[in-house]
This record gives C-alpha cells, sequence and structure tokens, in this order.
C-alpha cells in the first residue's frame, strides 16, 4: 500500500521530517519554522562524546528536542514506541501503514543503501518518513534527498536495529492530533528566548558562545598536544559537523537565519530581519572558517601560525554570536 | 551566502544534491540545491583516508599473522569489536579472540555463520583476504 505522502527536501532530517509529517497532517510549515519553534540552533562543545573516536561538536539542540518541543508547543499528540525485537517493531510499522499513518523512523545512517556510500557513516540520530509497502520493499521518504526512495525490508530492520551510542532500539513515532490555527507568537518568543539562554548564559562552559571560545581555546592547542596530522584530522572532522551533517551550511546559522525572517511579519516585529541578517553573516564567517580550516589541512595557507589565525577567527565569531543574540533576545 | 554563490562541487554525493540555505536578490531566504562544497568534500575525503589507514594496516598486520581475516572485515564496515559483539550477539570476549589467528580457526560454524550473514557475504569469503580493498568513499564519477 502506498499513502499520499508529499516529500519535501530540507537540510536537516530531524526538522524535515517533523515539517512534513505536520504538512501531510494538514498543517503548512516550513522547515525553518520548525527549526526556530523548537529551538534548534545551539553550540556545544563535548570532547568526552566520540564520534568516529573524534569529539563532538553540535551547532543544534539535543537529538530528538525539535520533534519533541515543536509538537508540545503546538499541543499537537504525539506516540512514540521501541522495540525489543525488529519483528515486533516491523509489525507495529506495517500495522500504521494500513490504518493510513505515516511513520517518523530513527535509524542508523550507514545501514540505508540509498544514501550515497561515500557519506555512509555510523551515526545513529537520523530520521525519515515511511510511507507505504510493496512487496516486501518500504517507500521511504527521507528529508535530506531530493526524492522519495525505497529500502528492502531486511536493510529497514538492521537500519532500526543499528547499534552503538544513540541506538534507535526500532524507534517510531506517529503523530496521533494536530490542532489549527495555533496563536503563533507566544510559542516562537518563548523559543527564541530559550534559544538565546542557551547561547548566552549557559552554566557550562562548553555550551553557548562561551563555548565557541573554549572551543578555539583547545583547537589552537591541537598541533602541540596531537601533532600536526591528527590536529589535521580534528580539524576535517569539525568541517563535517558545521557543514556536512544535514545543517544546511554554516551549521544550521542559515537555517535560522531562514527562520528570523520569516518570524519577522508574524510576529509583527521588523527588527528579526535585521538580526536575521546578522544571524546570516555569522554563518558566513562559520563558512570562512571552514574554508581557512581546509586550507590549513590540506598545507596550502599561507599563514605563519595557522592554528593561532583560526583561534581569531573563531573568537570573531563568538563576539559577532553574541552580539546578534543579545539583539534577539532584547526585541523579543 | 548568496544565492547565486551556492557551490556546486560534484564529488561525493553521485546525482543526489544537498538543501542549502542561501538569499536570494531580493534579501529572501530560499532553499538551493548544492552538489557538494570543496572544504567539505576535503573533510569526507580525509575521513575516508583514516579509514584507508586502518584498512592498511589492518592488511599488514594479517599477512604478518598477528591478525585474523576477520579483522579486516570490521575495519571496512568502520566497527569496533564492542559493536561487532552487539551486532552478531557473539560475546565480546569470543569476537576479541575471533580477530586473531588462533581463535579464528578454531571459530565454530555457527559463529562463522553469523558473521557471514551479518556482512551479508558467504561462509567461504569470510576468510579470504583480497590484495586490494575498495573504500566507496574511494569511488569518483
Amino acid at each position: 500500500m502506498k499513502l499520499e505522502f508529499r516529500h519535501r527536501q530540507s537540510a536537516h532530517c530531524e526538522s524535515g521530517v517533523t515539517a512534513n509529517l505536520l504538512r501531510n497532517a494538514g498543517f503548512e510549515i516550513t522547515e525553518a519554522m520548525v527549526f526556530g519553534l523548537g529551538a534548534g540552533i545551539n553550540y556545544a562543545y563535548l570532547p568526552m562524546v566520540r564520534v568516529n573516536r573524534l569529539p563532538l561538536i553540535a551547532y543544534r539542540s539535543m537529538p530528538g528536542a525539535i520533534f519533541k518541543r515543536v509538537t508540545r508547543s503546538l499541543k499537537v499528540t504525539t506516540s512514540m514506541t521501541k522495540f525489543k525485537d525488529p519483528a515486533s517493531a516491523r509489525e507495529a510499522l506495517d500495522l500504521q501503514l494500513e490504518r493510513g499513518v505515516p511513520v517518523g523512523l530513527q535509524v542508523g545512517i550507514y545501514w540505508l543503501p540509498f544514501m550515497p556510500p561515500a557519506l555512509r557513516f555510523h551515526f545513529n540520530s537520523h530520521n525519515m518518513v515511511v510511507y507505504g509497502k510493496e512487496d516486501d520493499e518500504y517507500l521511504v521518504s527521507d528529508p535530506t534527498m531530493e526524492g522519495p526512495a525505497t529500502i528492502a525490508s531486511v536493510d529497514l530492520d538492521r537500519a532500526r536495529f543499528a547499534e552503538g551510542p544513540l541506538a534507535p532500539r526500532g524507534k517510531m513515532y506517529t503523530l496521533t492530533s494536530v490542532p489549527k490555527n495555533p496563536d503563533l507568537p507566544p510559542l516562537l518568543r518563548k523559543s527564541i528566548k530559550s534559544v538565546c539562554n542557551a547561547m548566552l548564559r549557559a552554566p557550562l562552559p562548553f555550551v553557548g558562545v562561551k563555548g565557541i571560545r573554549f572551543f578555539a581555546r583547545r583547537m589552537a592547542n591541537w598541533p602541540k598536544k596531537l601533532g600536526e596530522k591528527h590536529a589535521s584530522y580534528h580539524l576535517g572532522h569539525t568541517i563535517r559537523m558545521q557543514e556536512e551533517i544535514g545543517t544546511g551550511g554554516g551549521g544550521f546559522r542559515f537555517v535560522y537565519a531562514a527562520f528570523l525572517q520569516e518570524a519577522a511579519p508574524l510576529m509583527g516585529i521588523a527588527e528579526l530581519s535585521e538580526v536575521s541578517r546578522l544571524m546570516t553573516e555569522a554563518g558566513d564567517s562559520w563558512r570562512n572558517f571552514a574554508a581557512t580550516s581546509a586550507r590549513v589541512c590540506k598545507g596550502r595557507s599561507d599563514l605563519e601560525r595557522p592554528y593561532e589565525e583560526l583561534k581569531s577567527m573563531l573568537m570573531e565569531i563568538a563576539d559577532q554570536e553574541e552580539a546578534a543574540f543579545r539583539r534577539l533576545l532584547k526585541c523579543v | 551566502m548568496k544565492k547565486e554563490q551556492v557551490p556546486q562541487h560534484k564529488d561525493m554525493f553521485g546525482e543526489q544534491r544537498a538543501a542549502c540555505y542561501a538569499v536570494d536578490d531580493g534579501g529572501n531566504y530560499v532553499i538551493a540545491p548544492t552538489a557538494g562544497w570543496e572544504p567539505s568534500n576535503f573533510a569526507n575525503r580525509q575521513a575516508w583516508e583514516v579509514i584507508r589507514e586502518e584498512v592498511e594496516l589492518t592488511l599488514e598486520n594479517i599477512h604478518a599473522g598477528k591478525a585474523s581475516p576477520l579483522a579486516l572485515h570490521m575495519v571496512m564496515n568502520q566497527l569496533d569489536p564492542g559493536l561487532l559483539s552487539s551486532y552478531t550477539g557473539i560475546g565480546r570476549f569470543k569476537v576479541r579472540s575471533h580477530l586473531k589467528v588462533r581463535g579464528f580457526v578454531k571459530m565454530s560454524s555457527d559463529d562463522a555463520k553469523k558473521y557471514a550473514d551479518f556482512f551479508k557475504i558467504p561462509v567461504e569469503v569470510l576468510a579470504i583476504v583480497p590484495d586490494k580493498v575498495e573504500l566507496p568513499g574511494e569511488t569518483r564519477d
């Protein structure tokens, strides 16, 4: 069976799935609006959490937090289930499809055959929608892909039961009821405040703008601490975290700028467009940092002390973001 | 980023394009497709280089009798003994012994089948060490 499901490509899997599920339930919303309402933007440098043995650098909130915040604030009711084994997970999925309900799934990206092979690394917090089943294949709307895809049921089993950090354990979720016409501005105000607090007043040194500065100081020490080769691996990994893991470019800063632009007329606050422009500038600076980092890794920069230079670029980004979020906090 | 500046450096996505956020001439945000961007393409290639290094090291160890062919399948799939154990349901201690030649030759046919099923290869192939290993991140169009 094949449910009616409009696929729309997005930058980021979780906000894309959330937006696509809502739209298909009759609630028009963009990915950027989901990302903003979900208080998605952040910065966290977590060296104690390893990804491929390298430190985790996040430009967004915790996995699952966007979906949770958006559905809760819109008073959308949801159901979420995890499973012990693939057989019962598959049975529950089929049952939802038979009832005509598109299903969100958390999966391990490594096991998705439709992904470009070169992008297949072990990462367990990927999200996609299953909207049908034909023979032994499921119909998939993966929001990071241009169009819908299919996956054999054995492959889907494996992706749903990927092992390791953040293992999905077959997690599936659906929307059970979606209210019409919520009063958005107060909800947006709350989400924007929450984001500003996380960026400006996080009690932890490795989160928010303080986190960017903390990271900058650590990074400047990499060549001494790790040696040139491993410093270069760490830096390359930093670029991937920022640009490659579905961030829409510039570590989600452009998506958030798009959100602020959309929120300005909705909330009747013209200044939000100005803050959106500041956020775009911050995103451009992050891109610039990534481009310079890649040159440093390739040994093609003519900088005298490249890591010190990169550090001062990050310090400037931190100042830029601090100014932007302070202004944002003031105007809501 | 301006819409016309959205990079189209085709490398690793194949024919796929990813969504990038950029502003058009009127200053409005749009979602623009990107075929890739050289700095992040570089970072992806580098991540595959790390895997390549590990594959080469493992091949050396196998030829020197310090590791079993299972070790090659493990690193080719970017796994470690812990993950291999959770995926196959074979105990950690046992997996570690199978990664050595001595443990590998004593492997039960049940365990061999579990590994082979997991790697989607015939059981006989489990013991074969190829001369050259190709990794998905190294094929370009």
